[in-house]
């Protein structure tokens, strides 16, 4: 990394410190309280006064849909996305075609992402639990491990067999990963297009209870206290879930639990107009169900935030809502969204920067982007307050399917290196 | 409100009305139901304007009827339905509505399995939509000639009436639109249903849940059924059609509680001795038939107010 350029970065904001951070061959240089650094001779200056400095963040769940939908976002867009986002790090589940249930593709797709991003965003890609998803047989998760994958899941296809997820809890412990699970009754959720309550009653629409979702989330606790084993649930939405979750914890259960942007901010009434662009699977609640998760975050109930970027093409979503595909994507937005939640005071900046980074690094064993002398420069620059427009200026994703497209959101990324290079 | 233009583009639910611009359409309705009566059933007042019958779901009567009441005020109707359509070779609804656009009709009635379907049309046509039932959302020219049929009844008065609606109230666009017009006119709207056919959060409606039949048929002034569909049983929400017909069919001994002079009603088409006995279907109290005749004078009514966009008075 000879080559690699050099970066002069000044006053920046870093854990409510002024710094400055000089990055040279790909690494952090040096770093210190603002004006105590003397830029090295070529250095580009990036000014950052006003500007916030967090490590690249973790995002654990996403759909990169490639390979086989490369129409709704391949790895290149996908890590694209991610970048300007401000994640050095995305978890890509194996819903794609084929599944990801063995080395070959876990490799292809690691090797897509090195091509087209040499210095990162690094693709964890999180293996099959089993077989093709198809809930039957476990999938070669030592095989897996091995070519590269970070964890294991049947996210999307969520597995009705509980013999076969206690056995898939316990083989994947084998290997060191941990499992997670896509909480939902399939029989409570058939043919549902959103929550269950006041509007989808109103409206027509079948919709799915909470129940669905906290079900399979006592189940995975009680495999997960008996078997002594971790379990990670994903994208959790509701109540009961976050109630359960907050129980087990306080037993000591080794419960480990995510959410996503969209269950904090929105709820059900934004599917009042049948915008298939709010349609994601679990759905978005009823206010209580907000008003309860944002407390649970508050009280550090959950581990971590994840966008569950699920891209769409526009052809699938212009479509009534009972025809279209569950998904939102998110990369882009959930930043900012989240950061919203430090300005008002829901959480600290620390706890902000625990679930989108420390966190997820900790629980699936990943490489954490140190923001100090002689780290990896990851690290991205963050505009607390600057206004910017959700549209095709803006986004890199292949897809548009999201219930922020065309609103001004606050806070953006500004700046972003990985492996000192800068990529935004 | 006479003369001045209508402010609706579509009408989409019972719940774009004001209860004055329902009542307007109801009183519209008494006006064209005079015509249907007449030896020579035809005038001229939507004369070269053009309505498209986009029936992408099974329907005799509502198509029926909006096609009668399109002919009846000389407009031009056309019929399109899913099969024998491109809709079976895969075309997106979306499409399928851009197509219809481009030959500019001035109204494009549309019926289809999808809550949502018809705000999906409004959203992306600049003719008017009229909702003729979109999944178990909305059906709303059935609502307002159910209402046509009671306010004929009642001579015009609805408040302090209580309408009591019997059957699959979850999966039924009729039930939902008529307890947000009834309840809008004044009316107190009673619902029974065994609880696996009510929504799941029916206390939110602006109705009262009754828990029996009788209690729902205790003195009310209208008893309207729904039809049960016969997939509900398959889905596992009923154990079978005996049962149902043993528990929850509406009889002779369910009218002789309501009030004096009460009515019976059934949107259609009935099952006959599963949600509505024989006798009761053919008993003079039953208004079945006149909701039927009501229909063509209430899609009169709203062929010209959409088809004119104005609610001035009808040139009759």
């Amino acid at each position: 990394m000879t080559n690699a350029p050099a970066y002069y970065i000044t006053q920046a904001q870093y854990k409510g410190a002024l710094v400055d951070v000089v990055v040279t061959g790909g690494r952090i240089a040096a770093m210190g309280p603002a004006g105590s650094l003397t830029p090295p001779q070529g250095a580009e200056t990036v000014n950052a006064a006003g500007l916030l400095l967090f490590p690249s963040f973790i995002d654990a769940h996403v759909h990169l849909r490639d390979p086989g939908y490369t129409y709704k976002e391949d790895i290149a867009s996908g890590l694209c996305a991610a970048a300007y986002g401000g994640f050095g790090g995305v978890m890509a589940m194996a819903n794609t075609s084929p599944v990801n249930d063995n080395a070959t593709i876990t490799e292809s797709m690691l090797e897509k992402a090195r091509l087209h991003w040499p210095h990162g965003p690094v693709l964890y890609p999180i293996g099959a639990l089993t077989v093709g998803l198809e809930g039957k047989e476990l999938a070669p998760m030592g095989e897996l491990a091995d070519a590269g994958c970070s964890a294991f899941s049947n996210d999307g296809r969520p597995v009705e067999n509980t013999e076969l997820f206690r056995r898939a809890m316990e083989y994947a412990a084998q290997f060191g990963k941990v499992v997670i699970d896509h909480c939902e009754d399939p029989y409570l959720a058939k043919g549902t297009h959103m929550n269950e309550g006041e509007v989808s009653s109103r409206i027509g629409v079948k919709g799915q209870s909470t129940v669905a979702e906290a079900l399979h989330v006592a189940r995975d606790i009680l495999l997960a206290e008996y078997l002594n084993l971790p379990v990670h649930l994903a994208h959790i939405s509701c109540r009961q879930s976050a109630e359960l979750i907050a129980a087990a914890k306080k037993k000591g259960v080794k419960v480990t639990a995510e959410t996503c942007p969209h269950y904090l901010l929105l709820d059900e009434t934004a599917l009042e107009t049948y915008d298939s662009n709010a349609k994601m699977n679990p759905p978005l609640r009823p206010k209580a169900d907000v008003e309860f998760m944002r407390k649970a975050v508050q009280e550090g109930v959950f581990d971590m935030f994840v966008t569950d970027h699920a891209p769409h093409a526009p052809h699938e979503k212009e479509h009534p809502l009972d025809h279209t595909p569950n998904g939102i994507i998110g990369l882009e937005t959930a930043v900012t969204l989240t950061y919203g939640l430090v300005r008002e005071g829901l959480i600290t900046e620390e706890a902000f920067i625990r679930m989108w980074h420390d966190n997820p690094v900790a629980v699936f064993g990943l490489t954490p982007n140190k923001v100090e002398t002689g780290a990896p420069a990851c690290f991205f620059l963050f505009h607390p307050t600057q206004e910017w427009v959700v549209g095709p200026e803006t986004s890199h994703s292949k897809s548009r399917n999201t219930p922020y497209w065309g609103k001004t959101l606050q806070g953006k990324v500004t700046a972003h290196f990985l492996q000192g290079v800068r990529v935004v | 409100m006479s003369d001045k233009p209508w402010p609706h583009k579509d009408l989409l639910d019972v719940t774009d009305l004001t209860p004055s611009e329902a009542l307007h359409i109801l009183r519209t309705a008494e006006q064209f139901q005079e015509i249907n009566a007449r030896p020579i059933k035809k005038v001229p007042t939507l004369r070269g304007k053009s309505v498209v019958l986009f029936f992408a779901e099974d329907s005799t009567r509502t198509r029926l009827s909006f096609d009668v009441a399109g002919k009846r005020l000389s407009a031009d109707t056309f019929s399109l339905s899913k099969s024998g359509s491109s809709m079976n070779k895969g075309e997106t609804l979306k499409d399928t509505a851009l197509t219809l656009q481009a030959m500019s009709p001035d109204i494009i009635v549309i019926r289809h399995s999808s809550s949502g379907a018809a705000a999906f049309l409004a959203q992306r046509l600049e003719c008017s939509v009229v909702n003729a039932g979109d999944g178990w959302h909305a059906h709303p020219t059935q609502a307002l000639l159910d209402a046509f049929t009671l306010y004929q009844q009642w001579g015009g008065n609805f408040a302090g009436k209580t309408v009591s609606i019997f059957g699959d109230i979850a999966h039924s666009r009729v039930a939902r639109s008529n307890v947000m017009l009834l309840s809008r006119l004044g009316v107190n709207v009673r619902l029974f249903a065994p609880r696996t056919l009510l929504p799941a959060h029916v206390s939110t409606w602006p109705a009262t849940v009754c828990h029996t039949l009788e209690e729902a048929a205790e003195g009310a002034d209208a008893l309207m059924c729904l039809r049960l569909q016969l997939e509900r049983q398959q889905a596992g929400l009923l154990p079978d059609l005996r049962e149902y017909a043993t528990r929850f069919c509406l009889g002779q001994r369910h009218l002789a509680m309501a009030a004096p002079g009460a009515v019976i009603m059934h949107p259609g088409p009935i099952n006959r001795g599963i949600e509505i006995s024989s006798e009761l279907a053919d008993a003079p109290q039953s208004r079945i038939l006149d909701q039927v005749a009501a229909g063509v004078a209430t899609r009169m009514a709203l062929l010209f107010i959409y088809g004119s966009r104005s609610s001035g008075p009808a040139e009759t």
